[in-house]
């Protein structure tokens, strides 16, 4: 695992090599191992390396036999060793062991269709120096990050925002739609980001920059075409089977792979995987809470025991996420509406602190195989829509969320208030994420007069009518909710601000068997019954892991992963704010200056949090969001020195406009197909 | 009705809306506003058992006691004179 950053310029002359070397420095921690330059003419490449595969050979940025090719790639393709066999069937001779070099000659053999033969996670530019092109390229669902914007007729890219903004010329402003969308959805929604002028190349993507024009294309749409052809059984095998292999092949690596273990289903599944095709030891990693309605020791230990793992855990206190909070919205990049990325950062400290580089997780599988509650409440919600008479039907709310115990506190009449389906909703493409997008945008009581004046009219969820894919309509409602969940939060939160970033923060890369795309598209094929039969989720998942992990482990009730919210910043029973930065941050003179969210109101929220109360979740959000914005601020609007860089950058950078006409182009992109700016 | 009502609506203001201006009238559905979720429930409860002296029965968390200033008006009023009620028969 790599960062990755550079420069075209589309006026032809040479780039600095100083300037592309700055923005390197800044995404150091991606890639401790090694860094590389190369400057060809009017393009610059960089590479921070984390040797993983390969570790004499696999330098970069790497070039071709005859030079005419240049790359730059983050991450991992783990169907290397085939696709290189192939490519040398054909005549292609190889100077390395590395997959980097493999997506070079796949690149000379297939052009820039040669993405569609790749399993794996990347984030890449290649510079082909015969066709004057930057041919950027995404993975399938969103594992590793890219990020760019056009300044004063430049291209500036990076696996992260900070290498773009390390930019001389690069200008520091916030977005308010984007912060409108993460208010929203809980994330921004690719391309935008929540900094104007700077885009996300949306996974799936692939970007073509030449001197003339930006080319954007999709090349890859997860399908939910039902195969009603193979009985449960069958389908049970074949995840298996598929779940068997995706691990196997990301077990592919010149240094040990160890594997996080929640407790829960799918990570066990997966380190219970990893256990059967190494003959080694295997290392395990997890977080234990101090605070038990959070803490999972209990099925870890069971786990553990069960699969006879080398394990460690970080034991995480409300101080110790309240402490490294500002390093996490600095390594995240955007607000968090939740501390949940915070034991996360922790958790891929003890891992690096451990010696190790690589970890296998189980992220992916509530998205592919149905698991989250969201689908649950989506599907009880509907059934007792189409009967809301029904007492037997407006019975089952009751099973929704057992872990929260104020929602257990309330009456039938109240649940059936809060989970009220309004008749038009039914028709919605986004009936099953209403209920969360709805509370979400709650928060927005707290923007400023003139954020509110500046959104007056903005329909948010608009946003994602162009991401839909011609095909949704004609989908099962449960595939619709899973689907905008693996659109949106998936590469939006949970592998960005709760995965990749987190770990990359100490170099640690992440992989994910649950989202090899054969894993993804068996799963989408599944009739939604297979997935949440009734309401157990993740239904044939567990059949098929039934004879995999401990019956304890695959018989428990879903615990999501949570972590406590305000109480890591706000001492409750009327006692102060816990760290020094959340008094200079949500001081309403500082807030008035910022000019995101109203300062009486923000107080308020504090007054309440202090009290003795528990605060809602409503309430825990807000807090956490509104924190979260105001350090990204401080760190990235404010002020703004990468500690990696610091000995790089000069004092006073003379900071041009933003002449950012095809960057803003995409920016505004909703989704289509294909864009070409000019 | 108007000390009760006036107190209820303070607290809404500063403890839902966090004084922000959002207009609402007597008769407006919490839910309705979309300013009311399971937590809050629990903290009119608190605030009607702390401030007004009542105890409020788990078969009384419903909508039509609490769901807005008007049905919690009418709910303290009602409870407040079955408590007088009792505590005068137990007088007598």
């Amino acid at each position: 695992m790599c960062g990755i950053a550079g420069i075209v310029h589309f006026d032809a002359s040479p780039v600095d090599r100083t300037l592309v070397e700055r923005m390197l420095a800044a995404i150091r921690h991606r890639g401790p191992d090694a860094c590389g330059v190369r400057i060809e003419g009017p393009a610059g490449l960089a590479h921070a390396r984390l040797s993983i595969i390969d570790l004499e050979g696999g330098r970069q940025p790497m070039t071709n036999e005859d030079g005419s090719l240049w790359i730059t790639f983050n991450g991992e393709i783990f169907n290397y060793v085939e696709l290189r066999e192939a490519l040398q069937a054909q005549g292609h001779r190889f100077a390395t062991r590395s997959d980097t070099e493999v997506i070079l000659h796949a690149y000379e053999k297939y052009g820039e269709e040669c993405v569609r033969r790749f399993n794996g996670q990347w984030a890449f530019a290649l510079w082909d120096a015969r066709r004057k092109t930057m041919f950027l390229s995404r993975d399938r669902l969103g594992v590793r990050p890219l990020f760019f914007a056009c300044v004063n007729a430049k291209f500036l890219f990076g696996s992260e925002v900070k290498a773009i903004f390390a930019h001389p010329e690069a200008v520091r402003e916030l977005d308010p739609i984007g912060l409108d969308q993460v208010f929203t959805f809980w994330c921004p929604v690719a391309p935008r980001t929540v900094f104007r002028g700077v885009c996300e190349l949306p996974p799936a993507h692939n970007l073509v920059v030449s001197e003339t024009r930006l080319r954007l294309a999709r090349y890859w749409h997860l399908e939910y075409r039902e195969d009603g052809a193979m009985s449960p059984e069958a389908c049970a095998e074949q995840a298996l089977s598929l779940l068997s292999d995706a691990t196997r092949l990301r077990l592919r690596s010149d240094v040990p792979v160890g594997a996080y273990l929640s407790g829960g289903l799918d990570s066990t599944i997966t380190a219970a995987l990893a256990r059967r095709a190494t003959t080694g030891s295997l290392r395990t990693f997890s977080i234990a809470f101090e605070d038990a309605e959070f803490d999972e020791s209990a099925y870890q230990r069971i786990a553990v025991e069960a699969l006879q793992t080398e394990h460690r855990t970080i034991r995480c206190r409300l101080e110790d996420i309240g402490r490294v909070f500002p390093d996490v919205v600095w390594h995240a990049e955007r607000p968090l509406l939740r501390t949940a990325p915070a034991p996360m950062y922790l958790l891929a400290r003890l891992v690096r602190d451990e010696g190790f580089k690589v970890v296998l997780t189980g992220e992916g599988a509530d998205e592919m195989f149905g698991g989250y509650d969201i689908f649950k409440e989506a599907k009880v919600r509907r059934f007792w829509a189409a009967r809301p008479d029904s007492d037997a039907r407006a019975r089952l709310l009751e099973r929704l969320y057992p872990y929260l115990p104020n929602l257990r506190a309330q009456s039938t009449a109240y649940r059936k208030a809060f989970f009220h389906v309004r008749p038009e909703d039914l028709g919605s493409p986004w009936f099953s994420h209403l209920p969360r997008w709805e509370l979400t945008s709650r928060l927005k009581v707290f923007f400023s007069k003139a954020m509110r004046a500046e959104l007056a009219g903005r329909e948010a969820y608009a946003d994602c009518f162009a991401l839909l894919p011609e095909a949704f309509g004609r989908w099962r409602p449960f595939c619709q909710a899973q689907w905008l969940e693996t659109a949106l939060l998936l590469p939006g939160y949970i592998l960005s601000s709760q995965g990749d970033r987190m770990a990359m923060a100490h170099a640690v890369e992440g992989r994910f068997p649950f989202l090899d795309h054969r894993v993804a598209e068996f799963a989408a094929g599944l009739a939604p019954r297979l997935k949440m039969a009734g309401l157990d989720e993740k239904h044939l998942l567990k059949r098929a892991a039934a004879r995999l992990i401990p019956p304890a482990v695959l018989a428990r009730p879903k615990q999501p992963y949570r972590a406590p919210d305000a109480k890591c910043f706000v001492a409750t029973g009327g006692g102060r704010n816990r760290h020094e930065y959340v008094d200079e941050l949500l001081a309403p003179r500082r807030l008035q200056d910022d000019g995101i969210f109203e300062p009486e109101a923000v107080q308020r929220l504090l007054r309440k949090a202090r009290g003795d109360a528990p605060l809602g979740i409503k309430d825990n959000m807000a807090l956490v969001g509104i924190l979260s914005t105001q350090l990204l601020i401080d760190q990235y609007i404010r002020g703004f020195s990468p500690a990696a860089g610091k000995e790089w950058l000069a004092a006073d950078s003379d900071r041009g406009g933003f002449a950012a006409d095809a960057a803003a182009a995409l920016s505004s992109w909703t989704g289509a197909e294909s864009v070409v700016v000019s | 009705m108007t000390d009760i009502a006036s107190t209820l609506r303070a607290f809404v203001r500063e403890n839902f809306l966090f004084g922000q201006d959002t207009p609402f009238s007597d008769e407006d559905s919490f839910l309705g506003l979309g300013i009311i979720d399971s937590t809050g429930v629990l903290e009119l409860v608190a605030l009607l058992e702390k401030q007004f002296a009542i105890h409020v029965a788990d078969d009384e968390l419903v909508p039509e006691n609490l769901d807005s200033i008007h049905n919690l008006v009418r709910f303290v009023e009602r409870k407040r004179a079955k408590q007088e009620e009792a505590l005068a028969s137990s007088r007598a």
